[in-house]
């Protein structure tokens, strides 16, 4: 079967600066993938062109063995679209839509994007804000809601589309540490009972630890390391890897400039 | 030695204040062709607004020149001056179109290009993760524009948009130069027969002034509706 994401040499740059440089991951369906690294270190950058949110310079990006990005050229609008139905994002700022209530921010997509009948679409979504922990919160506006029930909506949200590959872009990071937890059982959760193909980008090492079957460290848009929780966490290999794992398990050192 | 008396200078005492009662039907009259001007320019106005504003922010390369080009055009030359070659120069070019529609077009035309820059504003305003994270979800860019972006910018575009529409209702004065009977053309006329310029003119400000006013209100209850609208969360469109 082929795999659910194939990054091949990619180069991502913005003017001068060369985001990733022969960037290369193969992700098999259904694995749960933790990437981490230094901030700039370009992992936002891979979850928003599996997205199909930001295109490539060079190199070749397949998405369940279809072709999203070949080189420079950029596929038809129509065919962005369709394949954007195959990936779900969670972003780190939420992006709710503030002016629909949270169930109408979980199935309005269905609705106007899938043709779902909106009875339909509104009873999955309560099942979907179920899931999430917020089931009273389904008529809540977005202002009205902590930062951690936000996110879980927003995750809701990327659920309700059903999309074979989800891509989780830090998404505790702009939380308060009291609403960490909550959003980390519901992927936990989401994890354990899902055969989706999951990527997280993610600083809770010990999290990452748990719940994935692999963790990729990126520093300088590529690969540096990759492997096994156990053995990424514990024995990694490469120096750069060591000082990164030994900056963020000991706040206050910083991690070496990436170069 | 008095001087004879079209060359009195006159005052304001020199008749009870309840013979401003006798002015106001003249005055209405051209009140009401006032507001039929506004309303008509103000529709055509909102129409222009958005389609050259989104044509500005989003259409490919010739439809956005010819956006700005317009925008450029009508922001950058006189609305008197435009009036007048719509209704003095484009006759002798053969098209004539009456001083009615002359008025509306060119007001409606000029309130449209300034209305285009609110539009692209406040589209551009709406922080880019909103387009992200529809698109995202499989909405195309007019979806997005539609479901997503135009909802919430159109909370930011009210109040712009009253001072716009206030803005064009005391530009509507320009088209009593184009023979038009308007508020302002009837209070001149009134003050040729009567001579009593003091109160015909506080009551054309009065009148004016009103009509403001109710196109504050309306447009401070549109605000309120839309605001509510998010509060409750409740989906715009
Ligand atoms: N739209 C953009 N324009 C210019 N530079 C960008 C843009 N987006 C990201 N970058 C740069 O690309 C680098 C990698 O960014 P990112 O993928 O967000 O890193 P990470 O998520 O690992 O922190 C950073 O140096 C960032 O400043
Ligand atoms: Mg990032």
């Amino acid at each position: 079967m082929t795999s659910a994401l194939e990054f091949t040499g990619v180069e991502k740059r913005y003017g001068e600066l060369a985001v990733l440089d022969g960037f290369e991951l193969s992700v098999p369906r259904g694995e749960k993938l933790a990437i981490i690294g230094p901030s700039g270190s370009g992992k936002s950058t891979v979850l928003r062109i599996a997205m199909a949110l930001e295109g490539i310079q060079r190199g070749r990006v397949e998405l369940l063995g279809e072709t999203l990005w070949d080189g420079a050229k950029r596929p038809p609008e129509k065919t962005l679209r369709r394949l954007r139905l195959h990936a779900g994002m969670v972003f780190q700022h939420f992006n709710l839509f503030p002016h629909m209530s949270a169930l109408e921010n979980v199935c309005c997509a269905p609705v106007d994007v899938l043709g779902v009948p909106r009875a339909q679409a509104q009873a999955r979504g309560r099942e979907l804000l179920e899931q999430v922990g917020l089931a009273d919160k389904a008529d809540s506006a977005p202002e009205q809601l902590s930062g951690g029930q936000k996110q879980r909506v927003a995750i809701a949200r990327a659920l309700a589309m059903e999309p074979a590959v989800m891509l989780f872009d830090e998404v505790t990071s702009a939380l308060d540490p009291e609403m960490v937890g909550e959003v980390l059982n519901v992927l936990r959760d989401l994890a354990a009972r899902s055969d989706m193909t999951m990527l997280l980008v993610t600083h809770e090492m010990q999290f990452a630890g748990e719940i994935a079957d692999r963790i990729v460290f990126m520093d300088g848009g590529r690969v540096v390391e990759q492997g096994p929780p156990e053995q990424l966490l514990s024995q990694p290999s490469e120096p750069r890897t060591q000082a990164f794992l030994r900056s963020v398990l000991q706040p206050g050192r910083q991690a070496p400039a990436q170069d | 030695m008095p001087r004879p008396a079209h060359c009195v200078p006159q005052r304001w005492t020199n008749k009870p204040v309840s013979g401003l009662i006798e002015l106001l039907p003249t005055l209405l009259e051209g009140l009401r062709l006032t507001l039929q001007i506004t309303v008509v320019a103000a529709a055509l106005g909102l129409a222009c607004a958005v389609v050259a504003g989104l044509a500005r922010e989003f259409a490919p390369r010739p439809l956005n020149w010819l956006a700005a080009t317009y925008v450029e055009v009508f922001r950058g030359t006189s609305a008197l001056v435009q009036l007048f070659w719509f209704f003095f120069a484009l006759p002798l070019m053969g098209i004539n179109l009456g001083a009615f529609l002359t008025a509306v077009l060119v007001l409606g035309l000029n309130t449209g290009a300034y209305g285009a820059e609110v539009v692209r504003g406040a589209i551009g305003a709406v922080p880019r993760g909103q387009w992200e994270a529809a698109a995202s979800l499989g909405y195309g860019r007019a979806g997005t524009l539609r479901r997503v972006i135009f909802p919430q910018a159109a909370l930011a575009m009210v109040p712009p948009t009253g001072n716009l529409l206030i803005e064009l209702l005391k530009n509507t004065a320009l088209v009593s130069m184009i023979t038009l009977s308007d508020l302002t053309f009837r209070a001149q006329m009134l003050r040729a027969e009567t001579l009593r310029t003091v109160e015909i003119f506080l009551l054309v400000l009065l009148l004016y002034y009103l009509a403001a006013r109710l196109i504050t209100h309306g447009m401070g209850r549109l605000e309120r509706h839309l605001a509510r609208g998010r509060d409750h969360g409740g989906s715009l469109s």
